[in-house]
């Protein structure tokens, strides 16, 4: 029990992870996909940042009073991959404009059927 | 002096020239710069070799700080190697893509093509060049997220679903990697390659640290298309515009693999790889890959389709040659690499070329092509063949290390499995040749004229590399022996 609570962090990043990746892969509507897609995502963020918090310290500048300090390179590490997801996500957004422009559907069946009859 | 910065120059050169060429606003201006930043690519990576090959490998401190806390650029003999292969093939897409792209692109988009073809090359160069596993995955996204776009501006609908397939595909991937990097960061505290490894084999076995294995693996396995992970392959290329299947096909996977082959061998170590199942994984995904992929080709009705079931299939080659995890094994992958980059570029290059003239691609409207662009149809023929692995072409070389080294660690099914293949693929290169040579032209193509020189120099120049290498591969032989004997020994 002990083990299991102390590591409440991983099992958040667990459940969040999880969910991002069923929702990615039941989802039909391609809207829920990236959606599903940034969940994923911030469970990693999460994962990264949870990993450089010590328990009882502070941010790591010199100051008075303090003597546990948090490990600052995950952070930035993972501030350059939030950039990544917004651009991926924007990305994602963007060509699902085009596709409900191209098939005036969002819905990954759908599109599929649309271009059954005429897959080469 | 300029010689001692090449390895970040380049990354930094395409990195600037991809926002020039949105400030130029003209296609024609922004395909110069792009073919001069390739050219330049080329001309470094050559340097860049033949200083590892003379002096050894070098490294470059990015900024002057010291590794393993700032980020470290190395160049040794496979990621030289890689170099060389991506930008040769960037300028040969290059060559091919400037009237491909004038007729298959909108005219005001033309410039941000270049612009996202500029930045995929920065990403792969990026990725092979640099030591820093963080680093790497910064690079893995850059060309990942560029060639989602390139994918994107192919000019029939199925391109958008296409490439946002991909792009769902390729960021989970990517986000498996991210996993794989934080968590061997938990365990070691370290982001270098090289401190990586030390680390690591100090530490002995751990749970974490196979986690991270795993997560990276698949990661990589997804960005690489290794059989079952393809999906978004085919559709990619099929739908994707000409000069992009080009670049793609030659470059995109080939850098992935080789950050399997940097992960399994200079990062884990070949005595945790060879220690768990790893090899036997390998080696089932390549086999089934091998297989699957080729019985999946003949049944395309699509040419791009079909090479694009075909690239999965000669991924499962490379994959085979890796599981063997000998020196013979690596050096009859990277030689394979290189050939196979070749390959697909110059077929892809002429169905571009018909693509051009023709205004499709499917296997029927081939039809009667032979005798129309007799001049692509005979670099078509070449690729073909060097495709199935016929001797005097690249790809029997590439081949025939792959089946003696798979023979002599005694793994008769991996070499009969290759032959295999190599027979299917009789079957399907033999449709485009009997559609190109045997059959009444079709109407679309009963008037067409033969393509554009520089289409027609870009398919002759890489199947003229095809047939060079065939004939005297002492060059990629060198380089692959002593790039493998580095990976393994060190």
């Amino acid at each position: 029990m002990e083990a299991f609570l102390g590591h409440y962090n991983y099992w958040i990043v667990v459940a969040l992870m999880m969910a991002g990746l069923c929702t990615v892969a039941t989802s039909g509507n391609l809207v829920k996909k990236v959606i599903g897609l940034n969940l994923f995502q911030t469970s990693v963020f999460l994962f990264f940042i949870s990993v450089g918090k010590m328990a009882g310290g502070t941010a790591p500048i010199v100051a008075e009073g303090w003597t546990r300090y948090s490990n600052p390179l995950p952070h930035v590490l993972i501030l350059t991959a939030i950039v990544v997801g917004v651009a991926t996500t924007a990305l994602g957004l963007a060509l699902i404009v085009r596709i409900n422009r191209a098939y005036s559907t969002i819905e990954d069946e759908e599109i599929r059927r649309a271009d059954l009859h005429r897959l080469p | 002096m300029i010689t001692a910065h090449l390895p970040a120059l380049q990354v930094v050169v395409p990195l600037v020239a991809a926002p020039v060429c949105v400030l130029l606003r003209r296609s024609r201006g922004a395909w110069m710069v792009a073919m001069a930043v390739s050219l330049f690519a080329v001309a470094g990576a050559w340097s860049l070799l033949a200083g590892v090959l003379s002096r050894g490998p070098t490294s470059y401190l990015l900024g002057s700080w010291a590794a393993p806390w700032g980020i470290e650029y190395r160049v040794d003999e496979t990621n030289a190697w890689v170099i060389l292969v991506v930008s040769v093939i960037s300028a040969a897409a290059l060559l091919f893509a400037r009237r491909s792209v004038e007729r298959e692109v909108e005219t005001d988009r033309i410039h941000l093509f270049y612009t996202a073809w500029l930045l995929c090359l920065a990403g792969l160069l990026g990725m092979a060049v640099t030591a820093d596993a963080f680093n790497v995955f910064v690079f893995l996204e850059i060309s990942s997220l560029s060639s989602y776009v390139l994918v994107s501006l192919g000019a029939r609908r199925q391109a958008l679903a296409a490439a946002f397939r991909y792009l769902v595909l390729g960021t989970v991937g990517a986000t498996f990697f991210l996993i794989g990097v934080g968590l061997l960061y938990q365990v070691t505290g370290t982001l270098n390659m090289a401190d990586l490894a030390a680390r690591l084999s100090e530490l002995g076995p751990h749970r974490t640290v196979t986690t991270a294995f795993g997560f990276l693996a698949v990661g990589i396995a997804v960005k690489s298309a290794v059989y079952p992970l393809h999906t978004w392959l085919p559709n990619a290329y099929a739908f994707a515009p000409s000069a992009v299947s080009v670049f793609l096909a030659g470059t995109a996977t080939k850098v992935s693999l080789y950050l399997l082959l940097r992960f399994l061998f200079t990062v884990f170590g070949l005595e945790f790889v060879a220690g768990g199942p790893v090899p036997l994984l390998l080696a089932l995904t390549g086999i089934a890959g091998l297989v699957a992929a080729s019985v999946a080709a003949v049944r395309q009705e699509d040419a791009k389709r079909l090479l694009g079931f075909s690239s999965v299939a000669q991924i499962g080659y490379l994959v085979l040659g890796v599981s063997l995890l000998t020196t013979a094994g690596v050096a009859a992958a990277l030689i394979h690499l290189f050939n196979h980059a070749l390959m697909k570029a110059a077929l892809f290059v002429c169905l571009g070329a018909i693509a051009y003239r023709v205004g499709s691609v499917r296997i029927a409207d081939l039809a009667g092509i032979g005798r129309r662009m007799p001049w692509t149809a005979s670099a078509l023929v070449v690729g073909g063949l060097s495709l199935i692995g016929v001797p005097l072409t690249a790809g029997f070389v590439g081949k025939w290390y792959l089946v003696a080294a798979a023979l002599e660690s005694g793994w008769w099914p991996a070499a009969a499995a290759m032959l295999l293949a190599s027979l299917i693929a009789v079957a399907y290169v033999w449709k485009l040749v009997e559609s190109a040579y045997f059959r009444a032209p079709s109407p679309a193509a009963a008037s067409v004229r033969e393509a554009p020189v520089s289409m027609v120099a870009a398919a002759w120049g890489l199947a003229g590399a095809n047939l060079w290498f065939g004939i005297d591969a002492s060059l990629p032989i060198d380089v692959a022996n002593r790039a493998a004997a580095a990976l393994l020994g060190g």
